[in-house]
Parts: structure tokens; sequence; C-alpha cells
């Protein structure tokens, strides 16, 4: 009977017994996240759930990333197969205003040099001795889009290019990165410029575009870019999908679910299942910290890219441009364009630069697929996927 | 293909390619805009006659 009881009282310390130190390490790691998404509201809708599944996977003796658990169940249903960050995308298009684009086109090259990062760091990642589809992978960082990341590493993971246990490494250091752009942009902005700069005043966009422009303009950018980089037609076509359905007015039932209850469950369930990739023993090498490093070099980049072409718009407009507003060309939509706007505000509460960040910061969203698009195809011209 | 060769060529295509698209978006924007304008503003009512 004693020896029985004190079989069952083992087995309750089991977890206890069995508790590493990468666990614990993994767990703190979890805990930070709750403070940033509860106690500073830092991207809590991507932080908790991540969190969340980094505390249920690293828990001593945890199967729910094993085959047949939970997370391991929402990993290969939606990530390993590239279907949630698509759903996402669906979201992101329904919830996205072209407008401020379509009255200022200009706009959109803000979105090409908010992607300079994406390039610089795959030099960087070859220099370092990363494989050249890992390098790939780890410059999708620098598109400051998540669900471009998953779907890029998850299609290189899928095709034995790159190892699994990177995946989840990509994914982390692509959302926590998403959720610091407040903290990683504003110092990049000060550095980048002068007071003179950041408190130039832009006249108010027109905002005048008509139903039918609105309504064409995801048809078109389908059909471009699809024609252009067939291999981000699944990235470029569900964004489209999503703003065409909001713009149409057609299904606004349809719209609504893809904003509100798609995106919602989507991201819920991704946030776990990523979380849930983030197991101490695989998660905590010196790829990892590589990764993550490559990944900050790969946004401060974009930001200099963007501000750096704001500053030359600065001169050849005659001090008409405020630079700040490149900052906004990179994916991280709204938050990039409301931190220029706070920015802006800071050094002259007369400007609001909010209607042509949000341009820029739009620009910066389809520049983002169009550059994993163009590299997808770059690839597959050269024979490696 | 050297990782050097590989980077460059991802850097010239893939920047440049990116640049270009974007480029060609914002003519097609352009585009868009310039067939399909907003309508003209309506004109105000007529005041009443007293």
């Amino acid at each position: 009977m004693l020896d029985a009881i004190l079989a069952g009282l083992q087995g309750l310390s089991e977890g206890i017994r069995n508790t590493e130190g990468a666990s614990l390490i993994m767990l703190a790691i979890a805990g930070m996240m709750f403070y940033l998404a509860v106690a500073k509201d830092v991207e809590p809708l991507l932080l908790l759930p991540i969190g969340f599944g980094c505390l249920l996977a690293n828990l001593p003796l945890s199967e729910l990333m094993h085959p047949g658990g939970v997370l391991k169940t929402m990993y290969d249903f939606g990530i390993g197969n590239e279907l949630f960050p698509l759903l996402i995308f669906v979201g992101i298009g329904s919830m996205t205003d072209f407008t401020p684009l379509l009255a200022n086109p200009k706009l959109l090259l803000f979105g090409a040099a908010g992607q300079l990062g994406i390039f610089a760091t795959l030099l960087l990642a070859l220099a370092l001795g990363f494989s050249k589809e890992s390098a790939v992978a780890v410059a999708t960082i620098g598109a400051c889009d998540g669900p471009t990341v998953i779907y890029v590493s998850n299609l290189f993971a899928g095709l034995g290019k790159i190892d699994t246990s990177m995946v989840g490494a990509l994914d982390d250091a692509a959302y926590s990165y998403m959720a610091l752009v407040p903290i990683i942009q504003p110092p990049i902005m000060r550095m980048l410029t002068t007071e003179k700069e950041r408190a130039v005043k832009m006249p108010p966009v027109s905002g005048k575009v008509s139903k039918a422009a609105l309504i064409a303009f995801p048809l078109v950018v389908t059909v471009v870019t699809g024609l252009i980089a067939p291999k981000g037609l699944p990235l470029m076509g569900m964004i489209m999908l999503g703003n065409f359905m909001k713009v149409s007015g057609a299904v606004p039932r349809l719209a609504q679910a893809s904003e509100n209850e798609i995106a919602n469950i989507a991201t819920l369930f991704l946030g776990l299942a990523i979380g849930g990739t983030m197991v101490g023993h695989n998660f905590l090498s010196v790829k990892t910290l590589m990764v993550f490093g490559l990944g900050l070099f790969a946004i401060i980049v974009d930001t200099v890219g963007g501000v750096l072409l704001g500053k030359l718009w600065y001169v050849l407009s005659g001090g008409k441009m405020n630079p700040l507003i490149g900052a906004a060309g990179i994916s991280a939509y709204p938050m990039a364009a409301r931190l220029v706007q706070t920015e802006g505000q800071r050094w002259n509460k007369q400007n609001f630069l909010l209607m042509h960040a949000m341009g820029a910061n739009t620009g910066g969203q389809i520049g983002s697929v169009m550059a994993a698009a163009i590299m997808l195809s770059v690839l597959k011209g050269l024979g490696l996927i | 293909m050297s990782n050097l060769t590989f980077g460059l060529t991802l850097l010239i295509v893939g920047m440049g390619g990116t640049l270009l698209t974007l480029w060609l978006l914002t003519l097609l924007i352009r585009g868009l805009t310039t067939l399909l304008p907003p309508p003209p503003p309506e004109a105000p009512a007529p005041a009443p006659k007293p």
C-alpha cells in the first residue's frame, strides 16, 4: 500500500523532477511576452498566444508538440501547409484602405525602399555561412511581415531545403520584431534626420478616389504581380481578395468575417502553434541567436532605406517631403504609419502625416509581398526550388 | 553557383524587380485614377427665392 502511494506521489512529482534549464529559460521568455502583451500592450494579439504556446510546449514532459498533440495538430493543420498565413492575408486585405496610396501613388516607391533590409540581410546571411535557401528565409524577416516569413520558411522546409527546427526561430523572430517596431524605428528616424526635416509640414491628402478605381485596383495588382512573380501569387492574391471583397461592397458579410472572425481565429491558432515551436532544446542555439540578430539588422536597414529615400525626396522636392514618411514603407500596418504620425507631431504639433504615412505603409505591404514573390520566382528561375 | 554570385543576383534582380514592379504599379494607378475619376462634386442647390 505504502509503495503504491509512493509510486503515485512519484508520478505527481515527475514534472518537477524533469525540469531542465532550457525549459526554465523558455518559460522566462514566455513570461516576458506576457508582460509585454498585458502590461505594456505591445502587440497583445500576437505575443499573448505565442507566449502561451511557448509556455505549454516547455512545461516538463509536455506532449502538446508531439504527434497528435494539440499544438502539433494546429501546426500541421495551418502552418505546415501555409494555410493560416494566407487566411490572415485575406483579413489584412479586408482591413487595408488603399485610398491614400491611390490618391498619391508615388508613395508606393517607399514600399520598395523599405525592402532594402531583405536584400542586405540576404548578403550578410550568406557571408555568415547560411545556405542559400536559409539565407533567403532569414532575409524575409526584413519584409516585416509575419505571414510572409511563415509562408516562405514552410515552403522551404516542405521542400527539405531548410531544417524544420529553424522554422520556429524564423517565425518567432519575424513576429517579435513586428511587435518591436515601435521601439526599433524611432531612434533610427531621429538619427538620420534633422529637426528641420522632421518638422516639415505636409499638405493634406486630397483623398478623392473613385469607388471604381478602388475596385479595379486589387484586380490590377493581382494580375500584374501574378504575371511578374507567379510564385508569390498566393500571398498577393489573398491580400487582394480580402481588399476586393471590402471595396466592392458586394459581400459585406464575407468581408467582415475575413476581417474579424477568420483573421482572429487564424491569428490565435497561428500564435499558439508558433509558440509551440519554441521548444527549449531546439530553440536555444547559436543559429537562433544569429537568426534574431539578422532579423534585427534587416528591420534596421529597412528603416534606413525608407528614411534615406525620404531624405532624397526632401532634397528633390525642395523641402516639401517630410523624410519621416519613408520609415512607414515597411509592412507593419498600420503601426509604422502611426509611429510616423507620432514622431512628426513631436517636432511640429500642427503636422498631420498620418494619411501620407498610410499611403507609404500600404505601399510597404505590397512591396514586402512583391519582394518575397520576386525572390521565390528568381529561385525558381535558378532551379533552386 | 557561388554564394556571392547568388547574393548579387538576388540583390540586383530582386531589389531591381521590386522597384520596377512598384514603379509600374504607380503608373497603372495613375492610369486607373485618370480613367476612373471621382464624380464631380454636386453643385450646391440654389438658394430659395425670398
